[in-house]
């Protein structure tokens, strides 16, 4: 065979350490965002959502009104695409250690499961902050080429905007990340982190008695206001805190529950 | 330094590991040996804490295995050599594995070119690995952190011969130089060419352990007549009881009662030894038989 050589045999030798400390959450995070980016599916899962944010713009770039090349026109609608897509992220950056049953080396060398779904977690957020700094630097360069080739290219920019593009994508990348965590199945998380919330919004409309509660537990009706440049009230933040509560933070503790537990083989 | 204490593990009614201690002292290498099934992989799992046990416990280096501040420098565990990501590479597999422990990057080349995976081969994708550079790849990074401890489930799994040799020379030498090492096999052989200390499994319960050669004293001998029927009536007349096997009539008793019991009844032996070279084998068979019968019984 040519790719094993002849090992040199006998060079190891148990060693004694000196005070061995444990990972610090940072170098845990780190290690967790290489696992996002040194696979082939990974890194094209972040390419595509770049990709998509430049599409956004140049669409706008052909065909939008004059008028409407903004800065602000550049940068809210690339929010959607890439808000259905880091979910996806935050479930396989989940997932993929089962299925690929990695799962069995990273909880070896650490067995304190907690500190390894914090640091993932904490890695995907980093990625959806990320990717609201690639929506600005995409929409600054579609803003700069349209006042080149004619457009408005105003800069007027309203600065809540941005803690909104935070909120909408740190959220929908945890909420991924909440469902994979749960169901601990690519397939599953996927279709079930799709399919539930839309379920429930259908539901929400068809069903009379269920439209009340549907205003407080609709994500798709309780993130609205966030795409919107109008400011956003006290009202419109508790029902997208209980909506979040119900479809974030509640398939989080079930699934950190479930993952300590679960044996890894 | 491993210490197992009264494990259990139940699913559900069923006990896939049932009350199993043993220890594993420096400089040691302990052979775990069992029928697949028998709660060899259960055991080392609990031991790693990626299993919870029912009952019991288990510590690596006097401590339990989730309270070890960063195991990888204490213990290194390969439980399964499929168990990487397909899409990585040899190296990079390595290399996440080093920066979480801390260690320097030059320890993945090392590493690497002390199982013999060249760089051609750590570049590739874990996809395209044989079993048998699974294996070298999975005893790099159990190796990687220089532990003092070594649990391995199956590790000449997929290795050629030559492999399996220089593995087994490997893992004396880490013992020899005081570490600890726990292997786990159903290949009897490997285990015997390498182990110092037996635990032998079946049913989720340990049948035998102790000093390698105090086991296999235990064999029997192994004779055989031109005239089997003879040579049957000539030891049931000295009492001894024997077995069939495939290379002759196995005795529990030493040679020399055996010859004796043969020259007093006047039976001309074609052959006569101690069952050293099967001895595992036939303790092997006769402490599980009864065990998975049971079991399938069950």
């Amino acid at each position: 065979m040519t790719t094993t050589t002849t090992p040199t045999a006998g060079a190891v030798a148990p060693r004694q350490h000196t005070a061995v400390r444990r990972p610090s959450l940072l170098r845990l995070t780190v290690a967790e965002l290489r696992k996002l980016v040194d696979t082939r599916a990974g890194r094209w899962l972040l390419i595509t959502i770049g990709l998509l944010t430049a599409a956004i713009v140049t669409l706008q770039l052909i065909y939008a009104e004059e008028a409407d090349q903004t800065f602000l026109n550049f940068f809210v609608p690339s929010l959607l695409p890439v808000s259905v897509l880091l979910p996806v992220l935050g479930i396989l950056s989940i997932t993929s250690e089962w299925s690929q049953r990695t799962a069995l080396t990273t909880y070896a060398l650490v067995p304190r499961r907690e500190r390894v779904v914090a640091a993932k977690l904490l890695a995907v957020a980093l990625t959806a902050l990320a990717s609201v700094l690639t929506s600005l630097a995409v929409a600054a360069v579609g803003t700069l080429v349209a006042s080149a080739i004619g457009g408005a290219g105003t800069w007027q920019f309203d600065w809540s905007l941005l803690l909104n593009a935070v909120v909408i994508q740190v959220t929908s990348v945890l909420m991924g990340a909440a469902f994979g965590l749960l169901l601990l199945n690519t397939p599953l998380a996927i279709v079930g982190y799709l399919l539930l919330p839309t379920l429930w919004g259908v539901l929400g409309e068809m069903v009379k008695p269920l439209r009340g509660p549907s205003e407080w537990l609709d994500t798709s009706k309780t993130m609205e206001p966030l795409f919107s440049s109008d400011a956003v009230t006290g009202g419109q933040w508790g029902r997208m805190a209980v909506s979040l509560l119900v479809w974030m933070v509640l398939p989080l503790a079930a699934g950190l529950f479930r993952t300590l537990r679960r044996e890894v083989s | 330094m491993i210490t197992v204490e009264n494990l259990t593990k139940r699913y559900g009614p069923h006990p896939a590991v049932d009350d199993v201690s043993f220890q594993c002292e420096p400089g040691t290498v302990t052979g775990f040996l069992g029928p697949n099934g028998a709660g060899k992989s259960t055991t080392m799992r609990m031991i790693c804490g990626l299993t919870a046990p029912t009952a019991g416990r288990a510590t690596v280096s006097g401590h339990p295995y989730r309270e070890l501040p960063n195991p990888g420098r204490e213990v290194g565990v390969l439980l399964d050599a499929s168990a990487q990501h397909a899409g990585r590479t040899g190296r990079e597999a390595l290399t996440l594995s080093a920066y979480t422990m801390g260690l320097d990057r030059r320890e993945v080349a090392a590493k690497l070119d002390l199982v013999g995976l060249n760089a051609v081969a750590a570049k590739r994708r874990v996809r395209a690995y044989s079993l048998g550079m699974r294996q070298r790849l999975g005893l790099a990074q159990a190796l990687l952190g220089d532990p003092r401890v070594l649990i391995l489930d199956e590790p000449a799994n997929g290795l050629d011969p030559e492999g399996i040799f220089w593995m087994r020379g490997l893992l004396r030498d880490f013992a020899d130089r005081g570490g600890t090492v726990l292997l786990s096999s159903h290949l009897l052989r490997e285990v015997e060419a390498v182990a110092d200390r037996l635990v032998v499994i079946g049913g989720g319960r340990i049948v035998a352990q102790g000093d390698k050669n105090e086991l296999l004293a235990g064999g029997g001998t192994v004779v055989r007549a031109r005239d089997d029927a003879a040579l049957r009536r000539a030891l049931e007349l000295a009492g001894l009881s024997a077995a069939d096997s495939s290379e002759g009539l196995l005795v529990q008793a030493d040679a020399e009662a055996v010859g004796q019991a043969a020259a007093d009844a006047g039976v001309a032996l074609a052959e006569l030894r101690p069952a050293a070279g099967g001895g595992l084998e036939q303790l092997f068979l006769t402490l599980t038989a009864g065990e998975s019968t049971k079991e399938a019984v069950r």
